[in-house]
C-alpha cells in the first residue's frame, strides 16, 4: 500500500499550513452558531413553566457538559493512534485537547453550580452529572499534571497517551458508580435535560448551540495544534520558512 | 563448537524453558523476600492506616453512634491512602538498579510480570490492611458481627486498589517529587472501589445483606486483573525508552 | 541461520532535538566481537538499547537472523542479554539469591551451574553474601556470572570493564572470548579498549 499520502498529511508542516488554513471555516460558523444561539435562547425562548428563567443556563451549561466529554474522547483517541501507529501528530492533537476539555469541564461545573442556587438554594449540590464532572475534571488535571511532570516531550506523549486511554475505559464505571452511590442517598434531582417534550423554540437553540460549541472546540484545538507543533519543531529549518513574512 | 560452561540457548532451549507463570512466580517471590529483609517499611502502611483512623474521634467526637455512621468512610479513606503510601515504592527501586529493564528484556511477558508486582502489591498491604479494618471499625463502634463482611470488602477492594495504582506507578517512573501526582492520578480512577466498598461495609456494620456491593467490588477487581497489569507494563516499557 | 546473525540497517536516532545516530549501517558475525567507541553523549548507550528494542528508532531496523526482530521481541530478548550500566543487584539479596531470581525468570538453574558460574568468574565466595556488603568490584563479577549463566547468543554490553581492577578486566576479556568461542555474538560499548584476552574485535566509533 501506498503510504505518502498519510505520511505528507502528518508532517508537522502540512499540519501546521492545513490547521491555519481550516481555523476560519471553523472559528465563523461556531461565532455564528453561537451568537444565534445565545439570542434565541436567552430572548426568544418563552420561560420555563415551572424553572422560570433560570433554565436559561442551560445553554451554556449542556453544551458544555457535552463537550467536556466530547473532547476527552477525542483526546483518548488521538492518544490511541498516537500510541499504536506512533504519529506525533495524534499526539500533539491529544496534548492540545486537554486544556480546551479542561475549561469546558470548568464551565460546565460553574454553571451547574449557579444553576443549582435557584433550584436547589445551594451553590453545590452532590448531583451525580456535577459529581462526575468534578471527577472528570480531575481525570484533565491528572492528564496535564503528568505531562507537565515530565520533561522528554516523547515520554510525556506516551506516558499520557497511555493514562487518556486507562481514563476513558474507567469514565463509564466513575460514572456508573456515581449514579450508583447517589441513587442510594438522594431522591431524584430537578435537574434534567431529557423531558419529553421541549419545545422546538427551546430546543432549536440549544441545538445550534451545540453544534457552535462543537465547531468552537474544532477551531481552538486546531490553533492550539498550531502552537503545538511551532513548540515541537522549534529546531526545525522549515519553521523559519513559514514564519518569515 | 565447544568451550567450557553452560551452551548456548538455543540447543537446549526446550529443557531450560521457563513458562510465564513460572516467571510471575518467582518475580512474586522476589519481591516478597525483599519485603521481609526490610520489615520495617512492611508495618509503615499499617501504622499509617492505624493512625488515620484514630484522627476520627479526636477530631470529631467520641460517640460511638456518630462514629459507627462514619466508619465505612473512614475505613475506606484510611485504606485508599495507606495503599497510595506503598504505591510510590512498587517500582522505584527496580527502576533504579535496573531490574525493569532486564524484565523487559526477559523475553517473558512483561503483563505476566507486572501482575506478580501488583500481587505482591496487596499481599504486603492490602491483605494486611483487610485482617486490621475489623480491629479499626471495632473502635468505631462497629458490631462483632460485621467483621466478615469488613474484611471481604477489604480484601476483595484493595486487590482493585493494587491493580490501578500500578499503573498510576508505572507512569510516574522516574520523577523526582511523584508523590501528589501519583495521587491525583490514582484517586479518581480508584473512587468506584471506594464508593461500592463504603457501601459494603455500611451494609455489614448495618447487620444488611452486603453481597451486591462486594460483588460490584469483585467485578472491578476482575476488570482490574484484565487491564490494569497490560496498561502498567505499556507505562513500564515507555519509561525505560 | 545465517553467519552473519545480527544486521543493523539505517538506523536513524533522536533523542531530544540530537540526531544521535545518523543511518548507521553493519553486519556482525557468529564469534565477533564489536568495540562501540565515542565521547560521552556520543550514543553508545543508546545504541545498545535500541539494539535490544527498548528504544523505538525513528527510521531502520535491525534483523537477527535475517528476520526484522520487531515481529517478535519477545522471541529476540530470549536471545539476547544486556548489561547496563549498573548490574541489576538487589542489596538486600545475596549473590545467590539474586542470580537464583534473574536469571530464574529466564531459564531454569540448578545450584550447581549456579555455584560454578560464580567460581568462574572469580566471585565463588559471594555466593551466601548480601550484595550490599560487596564491593563495586564483586558485584560486577556477579553479574557478568548472571550473564554467563543467561546462556544466550548476544551479548550488548554497556561498560563491561568499569570498576574493575586489572584482574577484573583480564577476567571479562576471558569471559568475552568464551563466548565468542562458542559462536555467540557480543557488542560492547566502552571508554577504554577491551583486554587483550578478546579476539575479533571490530570497531565502531560513534561521533559526538
Amino acid at each position: 500500500m501506498n503510504w505518502t499520502w498519510f505520511h505528507r498529511l502528518a508532517s508537522p508542516p502540512h499540519v501546521y499550513a492545513l490547521a491555519g488554513r481550516l481555523t476560519p471555516w471553523f472559528a465563523w460558523p461556531a461565532a455564528l452558531l453561537i451568537a444565534g444561539g445565545l439570542w434565541g435562547g436567552l430572548v426568544l425562548a418563552p420561560p420555563d413553566y415551572q424553572q422560570g428563567d433560570g433554565f436559561r443556563i442551560i445553554y451554556v451549561h449542556a453544551p458544555s457538559a457535552w463537550m467536556s466529554l466530547m473532547v476527552y474522547m477525542t483526546m483518548a483517541v488521538a492518544a490511541a493512534i498516537g500510541l499504536i501507529w506512533r504519529m506525533k501528530v495524534a499526539h500533539a492533537v491529544a496534548a492540545s485537547c486537554a486544556p480546551i476539555g479542561a475549561s469546558f469541564t470548568v464551565a460546565a461545573l460553574v454553571t451547574g453550580s449557579l444553576w443549582g442556587r435557584p433550584m436547589w438554594g445551594t451553590y453545590w449540590e452532590w448531583d451525580p452529572r456535577l459529581t462526575s464532572e468534578l471527577i472528570l475534571l480531575f481525570l484533565y488535571l491528572g492528564y496535564m499534571g503528568l505531562r507537565s511532570g515530565l520533561e522528554d516531550t516523547q515520554r510525556a506523549d506516551r506516558a499520557s497517551a497511555v493514562l487518556a486511554v486507562v481514563g476513558v475505559v474507567n469514565v463509564p464505571i466513575i460514572h456508573y458508580s456515581v449514579t450508583w452511590w447517589n441513587s442510594l442517598h438522594q431522591a431524584p434531582s430537578v435537574m434534567r435535560f431529557d423531558r419529553p417534550a421541549m419545545p422546538a423554540a427551546m430546543l432549536v437553540p440549544l441545538l445550534m448551540m451545540l453544534l457552535g460549541f462543537t465547531l468552537l472546540f474544532v477551531a481552538l484545538l486546531l490553533t492550539r495544534l498550531r502552537g503545538e507543533v511551532l513548540t515541537r519543531e522549534r529546531a526545525a529549518s522549515w519553521i523559519r520558512e513559514a514564519l518569515s513574512p | 563448537m565447544s568451550a567450557p560452561g553452560v551452551a548456548l540457548a538455543p540447543e537446549r532451549a526446550a529443557a531450560l524453558a521457563v513458562s510465564g507463570a513460572g516467571a510471575a512466580w518467582l518475580a512474586l517471590l522476589r519481591d516478597l523476600t525483599l519485603a521481609f529483609r526490610r520489615r520495617g517499611q512492611l508495618v509503615q502502611p499499617l501504622a499509617f492506616f492505624a493512625i488515620v483512623t484514630l484522627l476520627f474521634p479526636l477530631a470529631v467526637s467520641p460517640e460511638l453512634t456518630r462514629l459507627r455512621e462514619m466508619a465505612p468512610g473512614v475505613l475506606w479513606t484510611a485504606a485508599l491512602l495507606a495503599s497510595l503510601l506503598a504505591l510510590e515504592f512498587l517500582f522505584r527501586d527496580d527502576a533504579y538498579d535496573g531490574t525493569l529493564e532486564q524484565y523487559a528484556l526477559s523475553g517473558q511477558s512483561l503483563t505476566a510480570l507486572m501482575f506478580a508486582k501488583s500481587a505482591a502489591h496487596w499481599l504486603l498491604t492490602g491483605l494486611p490492611l483487610a485482617l486490621m479494618a475489623p480491629l479499626a471499625a471495632l473502635s468505631l463502634g462497629a458490631p462483632a458481627a460485621a467483621v466478615a463482611g469488613i474484611v471481604a470488602s477489604v480484601a476483595v477492594g484493595s486487590v482493585a486498589l493494587s491493580l490501578i495504582g500500578s499503573i498510576g506507578a508505572a507512569l510516574t517512573l522516574g520523577m523526582k517529587r511523584s508523590g501528589a501526582l501519583l495521587s491525583l492520578l490514582t484517586l479518581p480512577l480508584s473512587l468506584p472501589v471506594l464508593i461500592f466498598g463504603a457501601r459494603a461495609t455500611q451494609l455489614a456494620i448495618a447487620g444488611e445483606a452486603y453481597l451486591a456491593p462486594l460483588e460490584l467490588l469483585g467485578a472491578l477487581a476482575v476488570l482490574g486483573v484484565t487491564l490494569a497489569p497490560l496498561a502498567a507494563a505499556a507505562a513500564v516499557r515507555i519509561s525505560l525508552e | 541461520m545465517s553467519n552473519q546473525p545480527l544486521r543493523v540497517e539505517n538506523l536513524h536516532l533522536w533523542r531530544g532535538e540530537r540526531h544521535v545516530l545518523r543511518g548507521l549501517t553493519f553486519s556482525l558475525g557468529r564469534g565477533t566481537c564489536l568495540q562501540v567507541k565515542g565521547p560521552n553523549g556520543s550514543g553508545k548507550t543508546s545504541l545498545l538499547r535500541t539494539l535490544c528494542g527498548l528504544i523505538y528508532p525513528e527510521e531502520g531496523r535491525v534483523l537477527w537472523d535475517g528476520e526484522d526482530v520487531r515481529r517478535d521481541l519477545r522471541a529476540f530478548h530470549a536471545r539476547l542479554a544486556y548489561l547496563g550500566h549498573e548490574p541489576p543487584l538487589k542489596g538486600d539479596l545475596t549473590a545467590g539469591e539474586n542470580l537464583r531470581f534473574w536469571v530464574g525468570v529466564r531459564r531454569r538453574l540448578s545450584l550447581a551451574d549456579l555455584d560454578a558460574a560464580l567460581a568462574r568468574a572469580g566471585a565463588g565466595g559471594c555466593s551466601a553474601r548480601l550484595v550490599r556488603t560487596l564491593s563495586a568490584g564483586q558485584r560486577r563479577r556477579v553479574a557478568l556470572a548472571g550473564l554467563a549463566l543467561l546462556a544466550v547468543p548476544l551479548w550488548l554490553l554497556d561498560e563491561p570493564t568499569t570498576n574493575l581492577d586489572a584482574d577484573g578486566q583480564e577476567l571479562v576479556g576471558q569471559l568475552i572470548a568464551e563466548q565468542l568461542a562458542r559462536g555467540a555474538t557480543v557488542i560492547a560499548a566502552v571508554h577504554h579498549d577491551l583486554p587483550r584476552a578478546v579476539p575479533a574485535i571490530e570497531q565502531l566509533e560513534l561521533a559526538a
